[in-house]
C-alpha cells in the first residue's frame, strides 16, 4: 500500500508541521497536503497525518494533517461538501458503518493508531465520545438515554452507582434542573435544545476523553444555541472538543484553534483570534469574509 | 425589443388562465374519489354476499335435528345374564334398543326392510351414545328414558327444510313411507334442532350427522404453532444478517433475489419439497402437523423476511448512529435500539405470512394431512388435518350433509383467523407503546 510509504514519511515526527508564510503576502496554492499554519500542539490528544478518505471513487479528504489539543475547543468550518463532517467522523472511526468508506493515513489516540488491529472499536468509541447534527435522543426514557452509555460498559457497579452518573452528567450538561421531575418520560417529549443537551448528558456519562459535535446547533434557535456553547466554554475544562460548524461566528465564540477546509483539503490552521482576524490564505479570507461559501 | 424584462402576460390574464383550469382540476379530483368510493363499495357487495351466503350455508352446521324417543334399557339386550362390567357393557348390541323403541313408537311397521327403513331415521352414530350412557352409569339398566337421539343426515335436511317434497321419490334422501314417519314425529314435538356441540369438539366422521371440526381445529392450531415458533425467530434473525450485518457483494444479491422469488413459488411446491426431503429423506412421520410446520415455515419464511427487512430499512439511521456513537457494539445496537423499532413491522410481515400459512391446503395435500382422521391428535407428530383441508375434503363428499358442513367449517376457520389476527394487533399495540 502506497499510504505505508507516506506514513513512514510523515512519521509520528510532531514537529511543526506545514509552512508558516511571512504575514504580508496571501498564499493561494492548493496542494493536498500543504496547510497554512501551524498543525501540530504539544501533548496532543489526537495525532493526525495524511488522512485521506475515499467514498467509493470519490476523494472526500486529501492528506489532511492536524492536532489537536487538549482541553481545547477546535472548531472545523468551510463551505458545504468540503469534508469537515468526514474528518470528525474518521476520529471515532463512524466512517467504518459508511459502505464503500475507506480511510488511509495516521490517526493517532495518544500516541496508538485507533486503526490498529488490536485496537477496539467500541473502546474508541467509548473515548471518543459524539454529539449529532440532529439530536438523535434514543426512543426510551431520559434517564435510560443518560444510562445507556454506562450500562453497555459496565460503568455502574449498582443502581446508586448509576443514578449518580445519571444526576452527574445532566447535571453537567445543564439540563438537570429542567427535567429532574421527569426522568421516566420519553427523551423525545423534550424540545429541541433540551433533546441536544440530553445527547450530551448521554455522551459524557461515559467519561470519554474527547467530544466530537458534528454542527450541534444547526437544528436549535438562538436561546438553545447559547446554552450549549456555554456548555462547551465549561466541558472543555475536563474535555477536548472538536466542533463541525457553519456558523463562523460561533467558531469564533466557543473555539480557541480553527481549521478550515476546502473541497477536501485542510487549507489553513491557525489560533481562532487569528484566523479570523488575519487569515493567510486567500480562500480561508474570502470565506470568512463571506465572499464564497 | 425590451421584450424578455417584461412578462408575456398581465397577472389578470394569468388569474384566467388558473381560474379556467380550477374546474378541470377539481372535476379530476372528484372522479377519482368516485372511481375509488364506487371500487370499495362494489368491493363491499361483493364481500357482504359472501359471508351472507356462507353463513346462511354454515349456520346449519351448529344445529342437528334430534329425535325423542323413550328408550328402555333393556336388561334383556344388555346384559342378559346380569353382568356389569364394562367389556360386556361396551360390546352389548345398543342398536337393538334402538330399533325396539322405535318399533314401540311405530307398531305398525312390520317386516325386515320396514324395520330397515324405519331405523334409517336415526344416525348410526346414536347407538354410540346410548353406550356411553350406560358404560357412564351402568344404574340406568332396566330403566326408561326420554331420550334425544342424533337423527339421520337425512332426516336432518328434511327438518332444516332443503329437501322439497313434491319431487319424484327417488330423488329424495327420504322415502315416503319415511316421509310419513318424519311427520308423524314432527307432528308429536318428537323432532326438534339442538345445538350441535359435536360440530365443534368432535372429529371427523363419514356420517356428516355425526362430522365434527375440532381435529381440524386442534391440527391447524398444532401446525401454526410450530410454524410461527419456527419461521419467526428465522425470519428476524436472516432479516437482521441481511439488512445489519451482511457485506453487500454480488452473493448477498443473489441471495436477496432469491428470496424474493421464493416468495412467489407456488405452494404445492413447497409441499413436494416436503414429501421428498421431510418424509422421503428425514423420515418424518406422514400426516404430521411437524411436517406441515416445517412446509408452511418455508413457505411463510420469505413474506416474513421481507417484511423484516423493510422494517428494519424502516428505522432512522440517527438511532444506529447515536447508539453506535455511545460506543455500542453493532449487536448490543440492533438488539437495544433497531429492533424494537423494527418490531412492530415484522409482526405485521408475521401475520401476513401466519394468515397465509392458516388458509393454505395445497402443500398439506402433498404430505398427507388430506387423510380421513377421526381422532383428536395429540401432539405435533400425530397424524392430523388442518381446517382448509377439512374444507377440501367436506366440499368433495358426495353426501348432501356435508354441504353445510363445508361452510361450518369455513366459518370456523374465518373465526380462527380473527382470534389470530386479534391476538397478533394486541401484541403489535403493545409494543408500539414503547415509543
Amino acid at each position: 500500500m502506497e499510504s505505508a510509504v507516506q506514513v513512514e514519511r510523515a512519521g509520528i515526527n510532531l514537529k511543526p508541521g506545514g509552512r508558516v508564510s511571512d504575514d504580508t503576502a496571501l498564499q493561494t496554492p492548493v496542494e493536498a497536503g500543504k496547510t497554512v499554519g501551524i498543525i501540530a500542539v504539544d501533548d496532543p490528544i489526537f495525532s493526525c497525518r495524511d488522512v485521506d478518505v475515499f467514498y467509493g471513487e470519490k476523494h472526500a479528504i486529501k492528506k489532511v494533517g492536524i492536532d489537536i489539543a487538549r482541553n481545547q475547543v477546535l472548531a472545523m468550518i468551510g463551505p458545504s461538501g468540503c469534508g469537515k463532517s468526514t474528518f470528525l467522523r474518521c476520529l471515532n472511526r463512524m466512517n467504518d458503518t459508511i459502505a464503500g468508506a475507506r480511510v488511509e493515513g495516521k490517526i493517532l489516540l495518544d500516541g496508538k493508531d485507533i486503526h490498529d488491529k488490536r485496537r477496539d472499536v467500541v473502546q474508541l468509541r467509548a473515548r471518543v465520545g459524539m454529539v449529532f447534527q440532529k439530536p438523535n435522543p434514543f426512543p426510551k426514557s431520559i434517564y435510560e438515554n443518560v444510562a445507556y452509555g454506562p450500562r453497555i460498559h459496565g460503568l455502574a457497579g449498582d443502581r446508586v452507582e448509576l443514578d449518580e452518573i445519571v444526576h452527574g452528567s445532566l447535571q453537567r450538561a445543564g439540563l438537570w434542573e429542567e427535567v429532574k421531575d421527569r426522568l421516566q418520560q420519553p427523551g423525545t417529549s423534550l424540545s429541541g435544545g433540551q433533546q441536544q443537551r440530553l445527547c450530551i448528558a448521554r455522551t459524557i456519562a461515559v467519561n470519554p476523553e474527547v467530544i466530537l459535535m458534528d454542527e450541534p446547533c444547526s437544528a436549535l434557535d438562538p436561546i438553545a444555541t447559547a446554552r450549549i456553547e456555554d456548555l462547551m466554554e465549561e466541558l472543555r475544562q475536563s474535555y477536548a472538543i472538536v466542533i463541525v460548524t457553519h456558523s463562523m461566528q460561533q467558531a469564533a465564540r466557543v473555539s480557541q484553534r480553527t481549521a478550515y477546509f476546502h473541497l477536501g483539503d485542510l487549507i489553513e490552521v491557525g489560533e481562532t483570534d487569528r484566523i479570523f482576524t488575519n487569515p493567510r490564505h486567500k480562500l480561508t479570507e474570502d470565506y470568512i469574509t463571506g465572499r464564497f461559501g | 425589443m425590451n421584450s424578455t424584462n417584461k412578462p408575456r402576460k398581465t397577472p389578470q390574464e394569468t388569474q384566467a388562465i388558473v381560474e379556467r383550469s380550477l374546474s378541470r382540476r377539481y372535476w379530476a379530483e372528484r372522479r377519482f374519489r368516485l372511481y375509488g368510493l364506487a371500487a370499495v363499495t362494489a368491493g363491499m357487495l361483493f364481500l357482504v354476499y359472501l359471508f351472507f351466503v356462507i353463513f346462511s350455508n354454515g349456520m346449519g352446521a351448529f344445529r342437528q335435528t334430534q329425535v325423542r324417543l323413550p328408550v328402555y334399557f333393556d336388561p334383556a339386550i344388555i346384559a342378559p345374564e346380569g353382568q356389569r362390567d364394562i367389556e360386556s357393557l361396551r360390546a352389548a348390541d345398543y342398536p337393538a334398543l334402538i330399533r325396539a323403541a322405535l318399533k314401540a313408537k311405530f307398531p305398525e311397521v312390520e317386516g325386515r326392510a320396514a324395520t330397515r327403513e324405519l331405523t334409517r331415521l336415526i344416525s348410526g352414530s346414536a347407538s354410540f351414545d346410548l353406550q356411553q350412557m350406560v358404560v357412564g352409569d351402568p344404574g340406568i339398566i332396566g330403566t326408561t328414558e326420554e331420550i334425544w337421539l342424533l337423527g339421520s343426515d337425512a332426516v336432518d335436511l328434511m327438518a332444516k327444510g332443503r329437501v322439497e317434497r313434491d319431487v319424484p321419490e327417488d330423488q329424495r334422501p327420504l322415502s315416503d313411507t319415511q316421509m310419513g314417519y318424519f311427520d308423524k314425529l314432527e307432528s308429536e314435538g318428537a323432532l326438534a334442532l339442538k345445538f350441535n356441540a359435536n360440530f365443534l369438539t368432535g372429529g371427523d366422521s363419514r356420517e356428516p350427522e355425526k362430522a365434527g371440526i375440532w381435529g381440524a381445529v386442534v391440527g391447524s392450531f398444532y401446525t401454526l404453532v410450530l410454524t410461527l415458533l419456527l419461521s419467526f425467530p428465522i425470519g428476524v434473525a436472516t432479516a437482521v444478517y441481511l439488512e445489519e450485518f451482511a457485506v453487500r457483494n454480488r452473493w448477498t444479491d443473489l441471495i436477496e433475489v432469491n428470496i424474493n422469488n421464493l416468495a412467489a413459488v407456488p405452494s404445492i411446491v413447497f409441499g413436494l419439497l416436503g414429501l421428498a426431503v421431510f418424509i422421503g429423506f428425514f423420515g418424518l412421520p406422514r400426516s404430521a402437523p411437524l411436517v406441515g410446520a416445517l412446509v408452511l415455515t418455508l413457505l411463510t419464511l420469505p413474506t416474513i423476511i421481507i417484511a423484516s427487512r423493510a422494517a428494519l430499512k424502516a428505522v432512522p439511521p440517527s438511532i444506529r448512529e447515536a447508539a453506535l456513537g455511545m460506543g455500542a457494539s453493532k449487536i448490543q445496537t440492533v438488539a437495544h435500539h433497531v429492533l424494537p423499532l423494527a418490531m412492530p413491522g415484522m409482526l405485521t410481515g408475521t401475520i401476513i405470512g401466519m394468515a397465509r400459512a392458516l388458509g393454505e391446503s395445497a402443500p398439506l395435500l402433498m404430505i398427507g394431512m388430506v387423510a380421513f382422521i377421526v381422532d383428536i391428535p395429540q401432539g405435533f407428530t400425530d397424524a392430523a388435518t388442518a381446517l382448509p383441508v377439512q374444507v377440501f375434503l367436506w366440499s368433495d363428499s358426495p353426501e348432501r350433509g356435508f354441504m353445510e358442513k363445508t361452510s361450518g367449517a369455513i366459518i370456523v376457520l374465518l373465526a380462527f383467523l380473527v382470534v389470530m389476527n386479534t391476538a397478533a394487533v394486541i401484541l403489535r399495540k403493545r409494543f408500539e407503546r414503547r415509543w
